[in-house]
């Protein structure tokens, strides 16, 4: 282990304590509950405090620090190692991910305490840590494309969960299938940057890609188009995005967690963590923008007509999840990954607020068949009101308003400034969905009964959320080093004044509208209709993608290809019968074969 | 004794064989069989016994007590099976004996 | 001796012929006894009269007797010979007639190619005995060995009761 002197040689255990109690307690079958919750939720509690260990050392002495593991393959040129690699982006995203996910799993340990299978959902839970961990703290490109496919798995595994019910598992399995076409991509980008450079070293390529290509710009915007389909797929951006809403399938812990504060976060960090090979390549930079810039819109625009509640989320997340990518394109590698940590805060605690007031009434998720909780569920309130505030951005108190203006900031001084509209339109739209959300569920009339489930290991994870959501625009985070600089915020204030603007604009509309709440649901629309199913892109690909492979099955319905196979054993079986033709037992049908071979004999010697 | 020609010799013998075989494949009773094999045999014993003639050697003849001694054997054997075949089968038509028919 | 040999050749192929084609099983045999005779006959033609009486007395004498014997025990009824007639209907005749009519075209065209001649010179049975117990020593006791097997052979194959259920 080669390390700097200073950090302590801890590193691993952040991904061994929740790879362990994962084993342990995926092999465990008799394990008693208790055991599962505190192998559950310590092992990442353990994961958090090794973290804050790591970063008090770190911080101390800012560099960064490779820990290798062991040797993983060796192949006469291609030597990938297991190797774990510490600097303020690794940091800042193990903090973002040890620490929500500690919080979000005590609030599991309460929230699935019912479950039968709550051993299996603590392990899929735990895995999961362990394997974004290790994306995150990978040194190559090998070793994060482990982490990324484990994720993935543990995502279809969680959900799937409630594996009962077959919606569950084909929203399990849209996931997979669509963030797979996402990994493909992802996956021969990585086979090119070897080819072109002979290694997958993070910290190699990044040396090596800039002198390599320096005049050529092509295969570098290749290779970064195509870890930006990997990228895409991940994070539920156009145009693989449809998952998203679906996985709300899953148990409301898993969407805070995977779906909300860390899996779908993965491709930001991903181009971050390139962000030298996407320097080579302006082109692709301006797509990555593109692509955040049409999903924020569209999904805020979704959003705006969903009645469940975790699909407000689900599109909200998908929104934000597009701010970070246009500030990615427009250079703001700081701002993203700020907006990544507080939107991290803040939507998980939306989420887990969710998941009490869908507890408190009985597992209804319809909006519309909700109404005046504010009386009976007070906390699920304030953080929802919090959260909202977070995320419609609202001026200096929460922490989403310092991340999405430096995006904005960022985008306006940096010249794009189309993308600084869309981004502000947006401000306005997600003000608008989100306090509609909060207006309909709690204020207005009460439809049906109501009881707070919560526990106490459920209510501190949501205050701790909150107090982060409020105060969490304060954490300075050590990237510098890490990522180049962002482009200085620009001289005049007009442009962020007009962002909030639109903010509080959206929320007064709101108010308006939804102030007294909702009686019952708006009738339909075509255009609503045509916005809640996600501005139809489930039933586009349903015709240029599903409908074809069911007219090629069709059209296979003989199954071809098996009735070749089976040809040859009945061909073999018909050569059988024939062959068994001339014995007969019939002494003078053989003495006539005996004297009809003597005869061809006599006739091949005589005449031959 | 004036020669014959050897080839006539030996059409008699092809020709008493040829007879032979198409009593075996034309008749249907196991006695009948047997009995043309003894055809054929014979006339392959003759045809020795011609070769024998035309080298004016004693080997021919040789041959062809061997090959006596062998259709005695071979007769005695048959006859005794077909007496067998006779009691458990009650018949002597081959084709009722057809039991090795995959 | 040309007279002989072509005359009791034809009459050995007439009788070989009514041999194989007669129903009633003790007619047939009496044509073949015909037919072997003839063959000897042949053979003292060709100079080979040890050859003729062993054709005579083993062949016609004792194989034959005891194909009639074996007809005897048999005890067939009228009726197998009328279940022969049957089977005897001439399109049984045109494959099998086929098959020995391509193998004797075959035989012949192979046969009278040569122009060798045969029967120039008798040789009596006191070369064949010489020859017998000299050279062909071996193969007189082999063949011995041989009819011992089959009577052994015969004796066990013919016995009347039945073995036992495992094979006898």
């Amino acid at each position: 282990m080669n390390l700097e002197p200073g950090l302590p040689p801890m590193i691993h255990w952040v991904v061994l304590l929740p790879l362990a109690s994962a084993t342990v307690l995926l092999l465990w079958t008799q394990v008693p509950r208790a055991m599962v919750t505190l192998l559950g939720v310590g092992s990442v509690a353990g994961a958090a405090a090794v973290t804050a260990l790591l970063g008090g050392y770190w911080l101390q002495a800012p560099q960064p620090v490779t820990q290798v593991l062991w040797s993983w393959v060796q192949l006469e040129s291609f030597t990938p190692r297991i190797a774990l690699h510490v600097d303020g982006l690794s940091l800042t995203m193990m903090g973002v991910i040890t620490g929500v996910g500690a919080l979000i799993h005590s609030y599991a340990s309460g929230y699935m305490r019912d479950d039968p299978r709550y051993r299996q959902f603590f392990a899929y839970m735990n895995l999961f840590i362990a394997m974004m961990l290790l994306l995150v703290l990978a040194d190559s490109l090998l070793l994060l494309y482990l982490g990324w496919e484990g994720v993935g798995l543990c995502s279809y595994f969680l959900i799937g969960f409630w594996s009962q019910d077959p919606a569950n598992g084909a929203a399990a399995r849209k996931a997979f299938i669509t963030t797979r076409v996402g990994d493909t991509a992802l996956a021969i980008g990585l086979f090119l940057l070897y080819r072109e450079l002979h290694t997958l070293d993070i910290r190699a390529i990044l040396v090596a890609a800039p002198l390599t290509w320096a005049d050529d710009a092509a295969m570098p915007t290749l290779i970064a188009l195509l870890i930006l389909g990997g990228a895409v797929g991940k994070s539920a951006q156009l145009p693989l995005q449809a998952w998203l809403p679906d996985a709300m399938a899953g148990p409301t812990p898993v969407s805070a967690l995977i779906h909300a504060a860390t899996m779908v976060t993965a491709g930001v960090y991903l181009i971050a963590r390139l962000h030298g090979l996407y320097l080579l390549a302006p082109e692709a930079l301006a797509v990555v923008g593109w692509i955040g810039a049409l999903t924020l819109l569209l999904a805020a625009g979704a959003a705006l007509a969903q009645s469940d509640i975790k699909r407000v989320l689900a599109y909200s997340t998908m929104s934000q999840i597009g701010y970070m990518f246009m500030a990615l394109g427009a250079g703001a590698w700081n701002a993203a990954i700020f907006h990544l940590m507080t939107h991290a805060f803040f939507k998980a605690l939306l989420f887990l607020a969710s998941g009490s007031v869908i507890l408190a009434c009985h597992h209804e998720q319809n909006i519309y068949r909700m109404g005046g909780l504010r009386r009976t569920l007070p906390l699920a309130f304030a953080c929802f009101v919090v959260g909202g505030a977070a995320l419609a951005a609202l001026p200096l108190v929460t922490a989403g308003f310092w991340s999405k203006e430096a995006i904005l900031a960022a985008t306006w001084s940096g010249g794009h400034r189309l993308w600084w509209g869309m981004g502000a339109a947006c401000a306005l739209l997600t003000g608008l969905y989100t306090f509609r959300l909060v207006f309909i569920v709690f204020f207005g009339a009460a439809k049906g009964a109501a009881h707070d489930e919560d526990r106490w290991r459920m209510r501190l994870p949501l205050g701790v959320l909150v107090l982060l959501s409020l105060a969490g625009g304060a954490i300075g985070l050590p990237l510098s080093a890490a990522l180049p600089a962002d482009p200085a915020p620009p001289a005049s204030h007009w442009p962020e004044a007009l962002a909030v603007l639109a903010g509080l604009a959206g929320i007064a509309l709101a108010w308006h509208w939804f102030g007294r709440g909702a009686q019952a649901a708006p009738p339909d629309t075509a255009l609503r209709a045509f916005a809640r199913s996600g501005w139809g892109f489930d039933a586009l690909y349903e015709r240029l993608l599903v409908r074809p492979l069911y007219a090629l099955a069709a059209l296979n319905r003989l199954d071809l290809v098996d009735r070749g196979y089976t040809a040859l054993a009945h061909g073999v079986q018909f050569l059988h019968r024939a062959a068994l033709r001339p014995q007969t037992g019939k002494l003078r049908w053989y003495a006539a074969a005996m004297a009809a071979g003597m005869v061809l004999l006599l006739g091949a010697v005589q005449w031959s | 004794m004036s020669a014959v020609p050897l080839g006539h010799a030996l059409g008699v013998c092809a020709a008493l064989f040829a007879l032979g075989l198409l009593g075996l494949l034309v008749r249907r009773g196991l006695l009948f069989s047997l009995m043309c094999l003894e055809i054929m045999l014979n006339a392959a014993g003759l045809a020795f016994v011609v070769a024998g003639s035309r080298w004016a050697q004693p080997d021919g003849q040789v041959m062809f007590v061997l090959v006596l001694s062998l259709a005695a054997a071979e007769v005695a054997v048959g006859l005794a099976l077909l007496l067998q075949i006779h009691l458990r089968f009650r018949s002597l038509d081959p084709d009722a004996v057809a039991g090795m028919r995959a | 001796m040309n007279a002989l040999f072509y005359g009791a050749s034809a009459v050995a192929l007439a009788a070989t012929v009514l041999a194989i084609t007669r129903p009633h099983p003790v007619h047939a045999l009496l044509y073949l006894i015909i037919s072997l005779l003839a063959v000897a006959a042949t053979m003292l033609a060709l100079g080979a009269p040890f050859a003729a009486m062993l054709e005579v007395m083993v062949y016609a004498g004792a194989i034959m007797v005891l194909f009639v014997f074996v007809v005897m025990l048999l005890n067939l009824g009228p009726g197998a010979a009328e279940q022969e007639r049957r089977w005897l209907a001439p399109a049984f005749w045109i494959g099998p007639g086929l098959l020995a009519g391509a193998l004797l075209v075959m035989l012949l065209t192979a046969v009278l190619a040569g122009d060798a001649s045969t029967g120039a010179q008798e040789v009596g049975a006191k070369a064949v005995g010489m020859l017998m117990f000299g050279p062909y020593l071996l193969a007189v006791e082999l063949g011995s060995m041989l009819l011992l097997a089959g009577l052994v052979s015969a004796y066990h194959l013919g016995r009347r009761a039945p073995a036992r259920s495992n094979g006898a």
